[in-house]
């Protein structure tokens, strides 16, 4: 099967790289080989920040070529103009105005949010992202966070 | 069948160095190295944080000594850092293992240079390893660790940013070496580098190297991609996951080990292709080397030196398209946080017009609008001595105006010997000199280090005093405040100390605000 790319993108304290970790993470229990690639240091400073995850049958650089991103999901609307050019030609953004933002019970769980909008493009089962999200967060973070993903992913309702 | 994990290279080195009975990992915390050894000790390593890279280095090389495992992290500028001892013990070797892990920054993502530090390994005369994702960082440290032990030579593991930080899958392959047992012989031609015995352990150290090379043309570290005979690609590092996209049909040459090279297995590989091309990041390290070795092969444009690969570039250049790139999309830069000690230091620098000479650290952030309050910065510590120099060259009225500011882990790292040098050799308006006390190692992740009172695994150490540094070194003031909770204070005492013709040291002293939520947990744990 072909590579598909996806692209996070957002400021530095949004949750960016956690997006990811947990997208590369549920793609690798469900059997792809993923890379997952951005840089840190300076992220925390508040600056721009965008973190790549590649998934297929067997991927090779960690970085998704300039224009051939599939999937973009931007956390902060400022961000879209830098990491446009990323998307493909008939390629999916998903931004804060997909989401029911008017729903967050955290503003911090915006990630959350988005990554369950993310999810609905995404070959991965409803026990996987379960299980994933689970791991992923500390236990009074858990619950809040996985409503924020059912929201997102349009089944909380 | 084997367990894959989804780990980043620098997981990855760690697990290696676990799996290598490693005795001691070492190193100065910098991006994008600094993971490595936070992640040995997670997995119940020995590692510390050496308030400096030679330190690390050093330690490292005793433990070696006495017949252990060492391995050493830094990011690329520290290896500057650690260069002096590297190239000694190249000469003298170890009985034990020591691997040397060099984390260069192609791009600059959060360095100063993008310095290409595989030429320290040609130029100290050190075997190294580039790996190119997560399972080669793994395989080749265990490599860098059986090779170390083969020939008593200190190994350079050079990695990159992307392959860092990157996460890949991949199998740890459990337990690979013993470990080594404690012994120290007294041997001096070996190990102590006076002339008369450095000049036969150089002798000795090109002979060990040129039987390395013989050892890497048997290609246990080589993978061969033998495809399309029109186009061959020798590529090193994360340049060869780029070239696999770029260029699917191409027959490829990734060397794991880049030096020595195995020239005559890539001569073989050139012979055998109608074009063949180097493909590798930064600086034309491979290509001058094989064509040095009377291999006809091609080098990239000029305008790939600069900054990192990827698989655009990569098509680019095997396309010889040598035209200017257009830039990226400027993002929002990184700033100082909303509620940082340092912002109020920064405030009263502009106000009062100084020239502030400034460090590495998340201070440096002070360039930045609003604050505009740092007008140079060169290496680690250099903020101290380079103040000095100004103040020796500049007219009166502008000399008082210099200030030096250096965060706290600077200032054990390398800002120490630039007091000694101000106190010793005082500028005619004497110096002014603020510590921007932070008490952490905010840039790299908050890390700990010798100031803090507590080791790398955040567990109680004993704390070295910054005021007592200067004290014993013989300043003439030092004062400790917080300029966040008294600004007006802060701003007269500067005044009156660049009024002076004093040598000064005022310790800004209030803690990261990320570092002081870490730090009631780490209380709480221990």
């Amino acid at each position: 099967m072909a590579v598909t790319n996806i692209i996070v993108a957002g400021l530095g304290g949004q949750g960016v790289l956690k997006v990811t970790d947990i997208l590369a993470e549920a793609l690798f229990e469900s059997g792809f080989d993923v890379k997952k690639s951005e840089v840190h240091g300076m992220s925390q400073r508040g600056g721009s920040v965008s973190s790549e995850v590649r998934f297929g049958a067997r991927v090779a650089s960690p970085m998704v070529p300039a224009g051939e991103c599939d999937l973009l999901a931007v956390l902060d609307s400022t961000q879209i103009e830098v990491v446009l050019n990323q998307l493909r030609t008939g390629g999916v953004l998903i931004t804060p105005d997909d989401v029911p933002k008017d729903r967050l019970a955290h503003p911090k769980a915006l990630n959350t949010m988005i990554l369950g909008a993310l999810s609905r493009h995404l070959p991965v089962a409803d026990e996987v992202w379960n299980r994933v999200l689970t791991a992923a967060f500390p236990e009074k973070l858990r619950d809040l966070n996985l409503a924020m993903f059912a929201l997102g992913r349009g089944s909380g309702n | 069948m084997e367990k894959k994990i989804l780990v980043s290279g620098n997981e990855a080195i760690a697990m290696a160095a676990i799996d290598c009975a490693v005795d001691l990992g070492c190193g100065y915390p910098g991006t994008p190295s600094s993971e490595i050894l936070e992640e040995f000790s997670r997995l119940g390593g020995a590692a510390e944080w050496d308030p400096n890279e030679k330190c690390a280095l050093e330690t490292g090389i005793g433990v070696a000594m006495a017949n252990g495992r060492a391995l050493v992290t830094m990011k690329h500028v520290g290896l500057n850092v650690a260069a002096d001892p590297l190239f000694t013990i190249a000469y003298s070797g170890t009985p034990g293992g020591l691997v040397v892990v060099s984390a260069d920054d192609p791009g600059m993502a959060s360095s100063q240079n993008e310095q290409d530090n595989r030429r320290y390994a040609a130029a100290a005369g050190v075997p190294m390893f580039e790996p190119s994702d997560s399972q080669e960082c793994y395989d080749l440290t265990v490599a860098a660790f059986r090779l170390a032990d083969r020939f008593r030579a200190p190994v350079l593991l050079r990695v990159t940013t992307r392959v860092c930080h990157s996460k890949c899958v991949m199998v740890r392959r459990g337990a690979a070496l013993e470990p080594r047992p404690a012994h120290f012989d007294k041997n001096p031609q070996l190990q102590v580098m006076v002339p008369a015995f450095a000049r036969q352990a150089h002798v000795r150290m090109r002979a060990d190297l040129a039987a390395m090379q013989q050892f890497n043309e048997e290609g246990a570290y080589t993978t061969v991609l033998k495809k399309s005979p029109k186009l061959g690609i020798i590529a090193n590092g994360i340049a060869f996951q780029h070239v696999l996209d770029a260029a699917p049909d191409a027959s490829v040459f990734h060397p794991g080990m880049t030096w020595p090279l195995p020239l005559a297995a890539i001569r073989e590989f050139a012979a055998g292709v109608e074009r063949c091309l180097v493909v590798e990041e930064g600086d034309d390290f491979m290509g001058e080397a094989i064509r040095a070795a009377g291999i006809p092969v091609e080098s990239k444009a000029e305008v790939f030196r600069f900054g990192e690969l990827n698989v655009g570039r990569v098509r680019r250049l095997i396309a010889g398209d040598a035209a200017p790139e257009p830039a990226a999309a400027p993002g929002k830069p990184p700033q100082l946080c909303v509620g940082c000690p340092h912002r109020k230091s920064f405030e009263v620098l502009r106000d009062l017009g100084c020239i502030v000479s400034g460090d590495i650290g998340c201070y440096t952030l002070g360039v930045m609008p609003p604050f505009g309050a740092l007008h140079c910065c060169v290496c680690m510590g250099a903020s101290v001595t380079v103040g000095l120099g100004l103040r020796r060259k500049l007219p009166e009225s502008e000399a008082r105006k210099v200030v030096s500011v250096i965060g706290d882990s600077t200032f054990l790292h390398t800002g120490i010997n630039g007091i000694v040098e101000m106190v010793y050799n005082r500028p005619a308006t004497g110096h002014v000199v603020v510590i921007l006390d932070n008490s952490t190692t905010a840039m790299t992740g908050l890390q700990e280090h010798p100031g803090t009172g507590r080791r790398l695994d955040h567990s109680p150490a004993f704390a070295v005093s910054l005021e007592k540094i200067v004290t014993g070194i013989g300043v003439d003031h030092v004062d400790v405040i917080d300029t966040t909770a008294e600004p007006e204070r802060f701003k007269a005492l500067l005044q009156e100390r660049l009024a002076s013709n004093d040598c000064s040291v005022i310790i800004a002293r209030r803690p990261c605000i990320l570092a002081l939520a870490k730090a009631k947990t780490y209380a709480e744990k221990h």
